[in-house]
């Protein structure tokens, strides 16, 4: 792409990316660290982790001041007025993730003192790091401006969608079989709620690269698989 | 599961510019200034009742083009045009076509207001006065009347119709200048450049009435501002070098044009 006749509108857009950058990089951490807590039940990461989500938040802010001021300045068109609503979006969908990830390590000092059956806690280490990798490829996909690398963590979502239901079902047994059981699963099941969140949050973003490249939306009907919301096991 | 890329709003908007009729129809347009090839084999259709603008950089060939549609440059010495434009599908380089008539019928505001020195009513009346149009004083003050009034300019004037029009401020001149060009009921307004003397108000108030015009006018603008182009018309067409480069729906050339160098110029990045 050649560059603004007005140098300082580039710079703005470059620092817009370099933003993007760090909140992805933040929200990245920030999951993967509640997921440690969680799972080595250190409630002090817990609380590192709830502590650094304002740093997201603050840099959503921040993304939002400017893209705002950027239009009012510039009125950018075409391709300049999609990369910065784009942004924008990007931002708030980032900043829900880390909210997400924050919840998950609020539930890790709740469970603390916990036993954890390692089959539930395996189920869930698979989850995050998909939802981590997933995650890492929409942002290189933003990055380098890839649409194709965006259709592809698009398409991988139902993947997410698939491991939740099936611990979706384990949790579920694990609650019959045992009452005592119950307030664990229950925040575990949260838990794989929110990363099942976050891997929607980070389809919503592969959707905003496509729309920034080609200028044309993806269709809503992506390969859907939770069925959770339609799920009830009976006891025999 | 199939991905299905959804059939966007603009190619709706494109589908809808498609059915409507074509007023003003250019075949393989050349205008040549001398030696210079000003204007390169544009071959572009005017819809019927809209706003259609011209943008491009300054020598682009927007202006050459717009003159070409009321032969404006029959008046410019050493000025050859070639190709064919139609309105209605009636040539306007026809020989035995009579040039007087179709400016009429092709009105025309510039870029300055530039009013007769006479009053306010005389500017408007002269118009229909030369060609015709109004058999008696009471029908020749009713269509100045009813000119003003289209021109948004009626109740701000309707006192002052015997000062000089060249009294009035720059906005009231340049609406001065359209209740003239539409005082012959023509079926083509051009635009050169219309507000580019104007302040944001007198702009926003010749903008508002070019959409109550295109009810019953074919409008095509030459604006500078890109802003304006994408406020006011609904189609649009880029020029560079004496190209047409692209033309199509408003919301296709600014959202997501197709040429890289449409892309460019109205991204503020052509060097």
């Amino acid at each position: 792409m050649s560059e603004h006749i007005v140098k300082s509108f580039d710079q703005e857009l470059l620092l817009l990316d370099k933003k993007i950058a760090q909140m992805g990089g933040l929200a990245e951490r920030l999951l993967a660290q509640a997921f440690d807590s969680l799972e080595r039940r250190d409630p002090k990461l817990g609380e590192s982790v709830v502590a650094s989500d304002r740093a997201i938040d603050q840099l959503e802010r921040e993304l939002q001041e400017q893209t705002i001021l950027m239009i009012a300045r510039r009125q950018p068109v075409a391709n300049d007025l999609r990369h910065i609503m784009t942004v924008l979006k990007i931002a708030g969908d980032l900043e829900r993730t880390g909210d997400l990830a924050k919840n998950i390590a609020k539930r890790a000092l709740a469970v603390s003192g916990e036993n954890h059956p390692k089959s539930l806690m395996t189920g869930l280490k698979h989850m995050t790091e998909l939802a981590l990798r997933q995650l890492k490829d929409v942002l290189d996909a933003y990055a380098e401006r890839d649409a194709d690398k965006a259709l592809g963590v698009w398409r991988h979502d139902e993947q997410i969608d698939a491991m939740y239901n099936s611990l979706f079902r384990e949790l579920l047994t694990y609650m019959m079989e045992d009452p005592r059981n119950i307030g664990l699963c229950t925040h575990l099941l949260f838990g794989a709620k929110n990363i099942e969140r976050i891997g929607d949050h980070t389809t919503n973003i592969a959707e905003n690269v496509y729309y920034l490249v080609h200028g044309t939306t993806l269709a809503d009907d992506r390969p859907k698989s939770d069925d959770t919301s339609s799920t009830l096991i009976r006891r025999e | 599961m199939d991905m299905a890329v959804q059939k966007s709003f603009t190619q709706d908007v494109t589908e809808a510019a498609a059915a409507k009729a074509v007023k003003i129809a250019a075949r393989d347009v050349n205008v040549h200034y001398g030696d210079k090839h000003a204007l390169k084999h544009v071959t572009v259709d005017v819809p019927d009742k809209g706003v259609m603008a011209f943008i491009g950089p300054s020598g682009c060939g927007k202006s050459t083009f717009l003159r070409c549609i009321n032969r404006m440059n029959d008046t410019i010495p050493g000025c050859r045009v070639s190709g064919k434009i139609e309105i209605d599908k009636a040539d306007i380089y026809d020989p035995s076509l009579d040039v007087v008539q179709l400016r009429a019928r092709v009105g025309m505001v510039f870029q300055k207001p530039n009013p007769f020195p006479k009053s306010v009513f005389e500017n408007v009346a002269y118009g229909p006065r030369i060609h015709g149009l109004a058999n008696s004083k009471a029908e020749l003050e009713q269509v100045v009347v009813t000119s003003l009034r289209r021109a948004g300019l009626f109740e701000e004037v309707k006192d002052r119709l015997a000062d000089p029009g060249t009294g009035l401020s720059g906005g009231q001149q340049q609406r001065l200048c359209i209740a003239r060009a539409i005082a012959v009921d023509p079926e083509v307004i051009l635009m050169d450049e219309p507000c580019s003397a104007l302040d944001p108000i007198a702009t926003a108030k010749i903008e508002e009435l070019m959409s109550e015009l295109t009810e019953r006018y074919t409008i095509v603008i030459v604006t500078h501002s890109m802003q304006q182009a994408a406020r006011v018309s609904q189609r649009t067409a880029f020029f560079h070098l004496g190209n047409l480069v692209e033309e199509g729906p408003t919301e296709v050339i600014f959202n997501n044009p197709k040429e890289q160098r449409t892309q460019d110029y109205i991204t503020g990045r052509f060097g």
